[in-house]
């Protein structure tokens, strides 16, 4: 039951990625590019992601656990680090390189783009060089 | 690179961004955790123990399978255009995966679900990512590019 609920969740997640807009590079890249061909929709996913994560996330901590685990697991940190202003800042640079973020390219695996397997193999490659350079990670585990 | 004028969807992006939300709730109830593509990516690669790869790899398989869920209703696969180069993509995407694993999260983390917690530390990255992702894509569009 865990794991169909755990397919269910990135089915939803996935359907959600692809209306949206958020799969597509070429949206993604607009959605930056305030002084050329600019396409706010993203704005919009965004709004609606927020409305429902703000409201059901406090819906569901009145739970005392989740259905299938034995606790809630959310990061407590509170730090404002180096590794978090460069990580994020970093991040911002590859995703308007690139114009995909993981998120957005896991369920874009689906329509079997040769283009998607080579950002996200890339993907694992700079997760693998920041584990090699840093193996004793900071406060959180990457989220 | 080559710049296509995408369309203005706004009802379309909207229900796209709900079922995210609701993606990521779900995931809350059933497992109690927050649902960050990264962390997921990472957690598959270097998994502790089986346990915590096995939600992970049916949670992927589900997100991958979504595509497909569209072409089958629909009858159209959802739009991939990509105008970047071969050697962008890889350049983006190492950056992408270094800069997201140092920073602990990325679009779905820290813009989804640290903002909705109110996480001092998403409140700090999200704006760092955004203002850094455009001033990107205008060097490269605007400056360097043409």
């Amino acid at each position: 039951m865990r794991l169909l609920f755990a397919l269910l969740t990135g089915l939803v997640f996935g359907i959600g990625i692809a209306l949206s807009g958020m799969m597509d590079p070429a949206k993604v890249l607009n959605f930056f590019d305030v002084a050329g061909t600019w396409d706010p929709s993203l704005a919009f996913v965004m709004g609606g992601a927020l409305l429902v994560t703000f409201f059901g996330y406090r819906m569901v901590w009145k739970r005392t656990k989740p259905l299938f685990a034995e606790s809630f697991d959310i990061p407590s940190a509170t730090l404002i680090d180096k590794d978090l202003v460069v990580g994020s800042a970093l991040f911002g640079v590859g995703w308007g390189v690139a114009g995909f973020c993981p998120g957005a390219a896991i369920p874009a695996l689906g329509t079997g783009r040769w283009e998607v397997l080579l950002f996200l193999v890339a993907v694992g490659i700079g997760i693998f060089l920041r584990r090699a350079i840093n193996l004793t990670p900071g406060t959180q585990k990457p989220a | 690179m080559e710049t296509v004028i995408t369309p203005f969807t706004p009802g379309m992006s909207f229900a796209g961004g709900l079922a995210i939300g609701l993606g990521a709730v779900l995931l809350m109830v059933g497992l109690g955790r927050i649902l960050g593509a990264t962390g997921i990516m990472s957690g598959l690669i270097f998994a502790e123990n089986n346990d915590e790869r096995s939600w992970r790899l049916f949670m992927v398989a589900g997100m991958i399978l979504a595509p497909l869920a569209i072409l089958a209703v629909t009858g159209e696969m959802p739009e991939v255009n990509v105008p970047i180069s071969p050697a962008m993509i890889i350049i983006g995407g190492i950056i992408v995966g270094f800069g997201a694993s140092l920073g602990s999260g990325c679009t779905s983390g820290h813009g989804v679900c640290g903002l909705s917690r109110l996480s001092v530390r998403s409140l700090v990255a999200v704006p760092i990512f955004m203002a850094t992702a455009a001033i990107t894509v205008f060097l490269v569009r605007h400056v360097f590019g043409g």
